[in-house]
């Protein structure tokens, strides 16, 4: 076991530690500090990986911005620990968790060769030279990634655009309408 | 286990770092002392003249040039926050609130790892730069991490459980938001400038925005639109007047660290002027040509160790006057009301900073059009 | 009538409306600022102009023979509105043949500078002009009690003024020649 090694499992500890205590803190605050510590956490993880390009976009985007939102939406409409209807959410959440538990099972019992030992599976890709060969390069290397981006992935890129483009929309349509039914009432 | 190289490598990136945190720190304490002086000499007053060490005044004439300039002032200030008592409110939530300066000050300090501020000329020719990481994304790792120095405001305003502290906190985070995206993309174009083809830079490294400005035009009279809005959001992301919005005295009492006192006061104090000193330096580096002398001059120095040291005197020297620009402006222009640091963020920079980033792509692929 | 003009204002130019250029002349304002001469006054060494008619610690003063002036009135003692003041009569001492025709003299003389509130309407009722709020501004001390100023300090920190009365001297004289009030 090497340093690496142990760095490691003292992120993942955290960052799986982190995701547990924010489900089970009871405020929506410390919930969100700790949402905080598992992105973070998984940041280090990509480091580790030699992944610096990821590492950074999930500290800046997730942790630096959409988690600073989210801290703000909280502190601004000052949510308690029983802020908001559990009741209802509770049941769907549960079977959400379940479900997407479930699946997390059983791509790993498929990933990790005991369901079927085909190539591309884990193991076979931390045995071959990929790990420190150039095909690698696309997860690490700033311009592959813009390359591989802008050509490959062209249409999931703009379908996500898109998504986020409707999503806006979405927003503003809503806040608006709230605006002006409260403007004439 | 470890082999003396790696042991040798840990340790004197160990050393350098202490250095880094020891230069930083002593520059953000000055800061204080500049800041204080610089608002004197403007209001007509002398500042701080009266601190000094008992041996240092018996020096004749510079002793007193010294004590008269109060530079053991910083030293007296940190012995004070250090001594005072350390008092807890009883209504503050005391996990969040020791854990807040801690949170405030290591981001300050962690941006600074991929600072270059200066270059080793090795024997063999080659130019090294010095930093202690160079980071290929270096300038993305400086956003980030900076953009987590907002977290020791928002939970110091959120774990004090009183009013000012937590307006001090939401108005952090939205602030933080706002000028984050036209920070980033008054940088866009910086980068697809230094980066066409041809230039042989390429990536978001700090290293190469430094070299590309060697005699040749500084960025910031390349691209004065995009410093001037990076200057802005650099600002507003440093809590300065006139975007001090979390701890505007006049409206929040202190702000996010009402609730705060002696050391741990003394470490948002500090954390706050290391913002400003990385971001001067981080100014310096995109727009400022870095260590190289003046635009279009190459480099007067030789390229031995001496040259070494003029460089980073050089790059000190720019950084400095960019802390004073910070305070010059302090004490000039007055705060913005918080409705105002909103419009002009979202209704000014970021348009601004959207056409600015159109033009340049656009520029830029004209300009490479006959290379192509 | 004063005729109401009101004024058109133009709108804000394109440079005007980025405040650029004005911030800019407040910068070259401030930094034409540190250049000026310093207005500040290094206190301990050295110390403000102390006006005429300022109203300072109260004190009590003596005549140009060195002769005490208070005649244990009780009337500064009465208006001090904060009770500042407190006076003990006493007799003139036996054997001072210069004061022997006031009837008397205070045997202690208070004044509380933690109550006092510089107000002077101690110097203004004194019928003997005895008590005057002088140039002296710092008085401080560790304890409440070195606060009070007594008798003894209270000449200390008055001095001498000049009289233009001699009252007793005049007294002295009326009844030596026999038209004794």
């Amino acid at each position: 076991m090497n340093a690496v090694d142990i760095l490691f499992y003292f992120f993942a500890t955290l960052s799986v530690g982190g995701g547990l205590l924010m489900i089970m803190s009871r405020h929506p605050v410390p919930a969100a500090l700790f949402m905080i510590i598992s992105l973070v956490s998984v940041a280090a993880l990509f480091v580790l990986l030699e992944a610096f390009f990821l590492a950074i976009l999930q500290v800046l985007v997730y942790a630096g911005a959409v988690m600073v939102l989210f801290l703000f939406i909280i502190m601004l409409l000052d949510v308690g620990p029983d802020g908001g209807k559990v009741s209802r959410i509770k049941v769907i959440s549960g079977l959400a968790g379940c479900l997407s538990f479930g699946i997390l099972v059983v791509l790993l019992l498929q990933f990790s060769g005991i369901g079927s030992a085909e190539s591309g599976s884990w193991q076979e890709i931390q045995t071959t030279e990929q790990v420190n060969g150039d095909s690698l390069l696309f997860s690490t290397s700033l311009k592959n990634f813009g390359y591989g981006l802008f050509t490959k992935y062209m249409l999931p890129i703009q379908v996500a655009g898109f998504l986020l483009l409707a999503a806006m929309v979405g927003v503003i349509v809503l806040s608006k309408k709230s605006l002006t039914s409260g403007g004439t009432e | 286990m470890f082999d003396f190289d790696m042991l040798l490598m840990v340790g004197l990136k160990f050393l350098f770092a202490l250095l880094m945190i020891g230069a930083v720190m002593t520059m953000a304490g000055y800061s204080v002392l500049a800041e204080r002086k610089v608002s004197a000499w403007m209001q007509g007053r002398v500042g701080p003249n009266r601190t000094v060490l008992p041996f240092i005044v018996h020096i004749p004439f510079v002793g007193k040039f010294l004590k008269g300039l109060g530079m053991f002032q910083p030293l007296a200030d940190g012995l004070k926050f250090l001594f005072k008592e350390e008092m807890i409110p009883g209504h503050v939530n005391k996990l969040y609130y020791n854990l807040a300066p801690i949170v405030a000050l290591v981001p300050a300090l962690t941006t600074m790892t991929v600072l270059p501020f200066g270059e080793f000329f090795a024997e063999d020719g080659r130019t090294i730069p010095l930093m202690l990481a160079n980071l290929e994304v270096g300038i993305l790792f400086v956003l980030a991490v900076s953009s987590l120095g907002v977290y020791g405001i928002v939970l110091a305003g959120w774990s004090s459980n009183s009013k000012y502290p937590f307006l001090g906190g939401i108005r952090s985070s939205a602030q933080m938001i706002s000028y984050e995206l036209a920070m980033g993309l008054s940088l866009l174009p910086i980068f697809l400038w230094v980066s066409e083809p041809g230039t042989g830079a390429m990536g978001l490294s700090l290293v190469d925005i430094v070299n590309s400005q060697n005699d040749r035009a500084w960025l910031l009279l390349v691209q004065p639109l995009s410093a001037l809005i990076f200057l802005i959001a650099l600002f507003a992301e440093t809590n300065r007047l006139p975007f001090d919005m979390p701890e505007s005295e006049t409206d929040l009492v202190g702000g996010f660290h009402t609730e705060y006192g002696g050391f741990k006061f003394g470490i948002f104090f500090v954390a706050e002027y290391a913002h400003i000193v990385v971001g001067s330096a981080i100014f310096t580096v995109i727009f400022l040509g870095g260590w190289h002398f003046l635009p279009w001059i190459a480099d007067p120095w030789p390229a031995t160790w001496v040259g070494t040291l003029l460089g980073i005197g050089w790059f000190l020297a720019k950084t400095i006057f960019l802390i004073f620009f910070f305070i010059w402006v302090r004490w000039t222009i007055p705060r913005f009301r918080y409705d105002q640091v909103m419009n002009l963020g979202w209704t000014k920079l970021l348009p601004l900073a959207l056409l600015n980033l159109i033009f340049y792509v656009l520029l830029v692929t004209w300009l490479d059009q006959p290379t192509a | 009538m004063a005729k109401t003009v009101v004024l058109q204002r133009k709108p804000l130019s394109l440079s005007e409306r980025t405040y650029l250029p004005q911030i800019v002349t407040g910068l070259k304002t401030t930094f034409s600022n540190m250049f000026k001469e310093k207005v500040t006054l290094q206190y301990p060494e050295e110390k403000p102009i102390i006006p005429k008619n300022y109203r300072g610690v109260p004190t009590l003063v003596k005549d140009p023979n060195g002769r005490e002036k208070c005649v244990s009135c009780q009337l500064c003692e009465f208006v001090c509105p904060p009770k500042a003041i407190r006076i003990t009569p006493g007799s003139v001492p036996e054997g001072e043949e210069d004061r022997e025709h006031v009837e008397k003299a205070p045997q202690e003389f208070e004044i509380n500078m933690l109550r006092c509130i510089y107000c002077g309407y101690c110097q203004e009722v004194c019928p003997e002009e005895a008590i005057y709020l002088q140039d002296e501004y710092s008085s401080s001390g560790y304890t409440r009690e070195e606060m009070i100023n007594n008798k003894e300090k209270l000449y200390e920190l008055g001095g001498t003024l000049p009289d233009s009365h001699y009252k007793w001297d005049q007294k002295k004289t009326a009844e030596e020649q026999g038209n004794d009030h």
